[in-house]
């Protein structure tokens, strides 16, 4: 089928907007050339795409990027309490002045530029790969859009297991900053990092991850995205998993006029373990926040989980696209989905596609997805213990998105998380 | 302390009459039980009396110690001293039991102008009534009512009756689903709370709970209205007799 002239001129029109990176190695050339050819040929999202049916990439293509007013920072830095080493962004370029030193014991930190001047193994083998094996079923446009062009975030290579979490904080400066930021995360066998990040980033933050997660390594994503109101992003991470390794991720999202999160997990290996999670919170009918997540089991005896919750009022929406396809080879697979949008009132709306794909017998898979209000009957035996209704809807709240948090296996983070939202519910307060 | 006069109620949803001009008058330091046949109306005093959404007052009064309830809000009833221990208590999956219990009990100091309770003074009070109950401090930590077997649900009931102490508690068929042991753990945690100037109302289908918790005055309610009070010797004929001897005497 011939692709639309909209969708190709659209890609050109994203090639042009960055520049095309020089003096790189030739590895790394052949590699964005491919990318780009992948978008050239694909074309730009549209709405009329099935991928992006929910959600319209319109504010995500469109040249220039709609400016965003920058919010100066009214709270405690999220991840205060937590021992880390901080790789500070401010409108997507590294700002070394305002960072740590990025020494880790246990860990390689090396600027993606500088990685890509020269032939390190590794990263030769991840860059641009997951990517390119992440656009089929659906392409990614966006996420070869990064491979081709971005030149911004970090090459991190864990050899053991990292004495300090590494933080990336995405500080916001210009109104109109458009944004890509590349990172490479490879986990040798039985390494463990946990990687946190927070902040707006820019008004427009195109973050693409990919990670290689080794025999028995672990992989802790831990992820704020920012709250300046009219900010927009789009992120996908690409995991590939050894046999016995573990990925988790989890993200909050408040605020944002546009968010999407794209997480496409490959289980490679035998008895390996995913778990993706997300809570959000989200007023107003210019908040749109979608997970769209694509997990595939391909060895057997793995287990993934995801659990989505959205809480959703003045007019605000939701979506959640999920999909858990099970290679023949998968026996023995445990699968679980769920995702649920709490509307707080009648003009807000959560769109669910959960999608289940089975070529195997021996398979234990589940997912619900569901919407509704606040618990009527709760809510009178909370009232009914002389609990304000105010009250009692924010504890109902807190408890809805709950199951989600607690999938953050750091409790000091998971505390972080939950009184952050509980933040976001007492500024509401009429 | 609570009086009930004329008291008309229809359920909005089936735009039924459910209550037709109850009267009853509970005071302090009393125990007062409710028993009749199902569908008498028994359940519906007791949520219409703690404000529950869903029923119309379309005749009558209810006040605690003077103060007119259906003006008031849940939570303000609350506050005001009354408490509902509830037929099918609620599970909330996300909000553990302590959480619930220290908010609420907070809240009502609030709104009674009493300072609120730290976390030490709070666990110390908490402590030594679910001790009482012999609930331990698992189930305290557990979302509120979440897996909990009937019984430890109705003890948990009774653990925040004690924790709030209330001055005129409902209790709405306590007895439901309860083995004898478990009646008699409940009922003694109730009897614990008798005092002079605290009333209860305790809703039940069965005589049996009545043993275990004497009342003072026994009321057969049927078709929305109170049709015979007595002493506890009403209970027994319940038991020996049936709704239907009774019913049919005053028919």
């Amino acid at each position: 089928m011939a692709v639309p002239a909209l969708k190709l001129d659209g890609a050109q029109a994203l090639l042009a907007a960055w520049p095309e990176p020089r003096g790189e190695a030739a590895w790394a050339t052949a590699a964005r050339t491919r990318a780009a050819r992948r978008l050239a040929e694909r074309g730009a999202p549209v709405r009329r795409d099935e991928y992006f049916r929910y959600t319209d990439p319109a504010s995500l293509t469109v040249q220039p990027a709609i400016p965003a007013a920058v919010r100066p920072p009214q709270e405690e830095p999220i991840y205060a309490a937590i021992e880390r080493v901080r790789l500070v962004f401010v409108d997507g370029v590294f700002a070394p002045d305002k960072s740590d030193a990025a020494i880790v014991e246990g860990v390689e930190i090396t600027p993606l530029a500088e990685v890509l001047r020269t032939d390190i193994h590794w990263a030769r083998d991840l860059f641009g790969r997951l990517e390119a094996d992440g656009q089929t079923p659906v392409d990614r446009p966006l996420a070869a859009l990064s491979t081709a062009r971005a030149t911004e975030g970090f090459a991190i290579r864990v050899t053991g297991r990292a004495a300090k979490a590494i933080s990336f904080v995405y500080e916001r400066s210009g109104e109109a900053a458009d944004v890509l930021v590349r990172h490479l995360v490879r986990l040798d066998a039985g390494a463990d990092l946990t990687l946190l990040e927070n902040g707006p980033g820019a008004a427009r933050l195109n973050t693409v991850m990919e990670v290689d997660v080794g025999d028995d390594a672990g992989f802790h994503h831990v992820r704020a995205q920012g709250r300046d109101h009219d900010r927009r992003a789009w992120t996908a991470t690409f995991a590939r998993l050894g046999a016995r390794s573990a990925f988790k991720s989890f993200t909050l999202t408040v605020n944002g006029r546009l968010t999407r999160n794209e997480s496409v997990v490959a289980m490679a290996g035998p008895d390996a373990v995913t778990h993706v999670a997300g809570a959000c919170v989200g007023d107003g009918e210019s908040f749109l926040h979608d997970d769209t997540v694509f997990i595939t089991h391909g060895a057997p005896g793995c287990e993934s989980r995801q659990v989505f919750k959205k809480v959703l009022r003045s007019g605000a929406t939701g979506v959640f696209q999920g999909k858990i396809l099970v290679h023949p080879v998968a026996q023995k697979t445990d699968g679980y989905q769920i995702s649920q949008g709490l509307l707080l009132d009648e003009t807000s709306q959560f769109l669910a596609k959960p999608e289940l794909e089975i070529y195997a017998d021996d398979v234990k898979c589940s997912h619900g997805s569901t919407a509704g209000a606040v618990d009527e009957t709760a809510l009178f035996y909370l009232t009914s213990r002389g609990i304000s209704r105010r009250t009692a809807e924010e504890l109902l709240v807190l408890a809805f998105v709950d199951e989600a948090i607690a999938e953050i296996e750091d409790g000091a983070i998971a505390e972080v998380m939950r009184q952050r939202l509980a933040d976001w519910l007492a500024r509401r307060r009429g | 302390m609570l009086k009930v006069e004329n008291l008309h109620v229809r359920l909005e949803e089936e735009d039924k009459a459910i209550l037709k001009g109850v009267d009853l008058e509970v005071p302090a330091g009393k125990v007062h039980a409710i028993m009749g046949p199902n569908g008498s109306g028994k359940s519906t005093l007791s949520y219409v009396l703690s404000g529950r959404e869903g029923y119309t007052v379309t005749d009558g009064t209810a006040t605690l110690d003077g103060a007119d309830l259906f003006a008031l809000a849940p939570e303000e009833r609350a506050a005001a001293g009354l408490f509902l221990a509830f037929q099918y208590p609620v599970e909330i999956p996300g909000v553990s039991n302590m959480v619930f219990l220290r908010t609420a009990l907070n809240a009502q100091r609030k709104a009674r102008g009493e300072a609120e309770l730290n976390a030490a003074a709070f666990l110390k009070v908490v402590r030594a009534r679910a001790k009482d109950l012999a609930i331990d401090a698992d189930m305290l930590k557990r979302p509120v009512n979440v897996g909990f077997s009937g019984g430890e649900k109705k003890r948990n009931e009774i653990l925040q009756m004690a924790v709030l102490e209330p001055r005129m508690c409902v209790l709405d068929e306590t007895d439901s689903g309860l083995d004898v042991d478990a009646m008699k753990l409940v009922a003694e945690g109730v009897n614990a709370l008798r005092a002079p100037d605290r009333a209860f109302l305790v809703i039940t289908h069965y005589q049996r709970l009545l043993d275990h918790i004497v009342p003072d005055v026994v009321h057969i309610m049927a078709d929305g209205r109170i049709v015979q009070s007595g002493g506890p010797e009403l209970a027994l004929e319940v038991e020996t007799n049936g709704y239907a001897g009774i019913l049919a005497a005053v028919a």
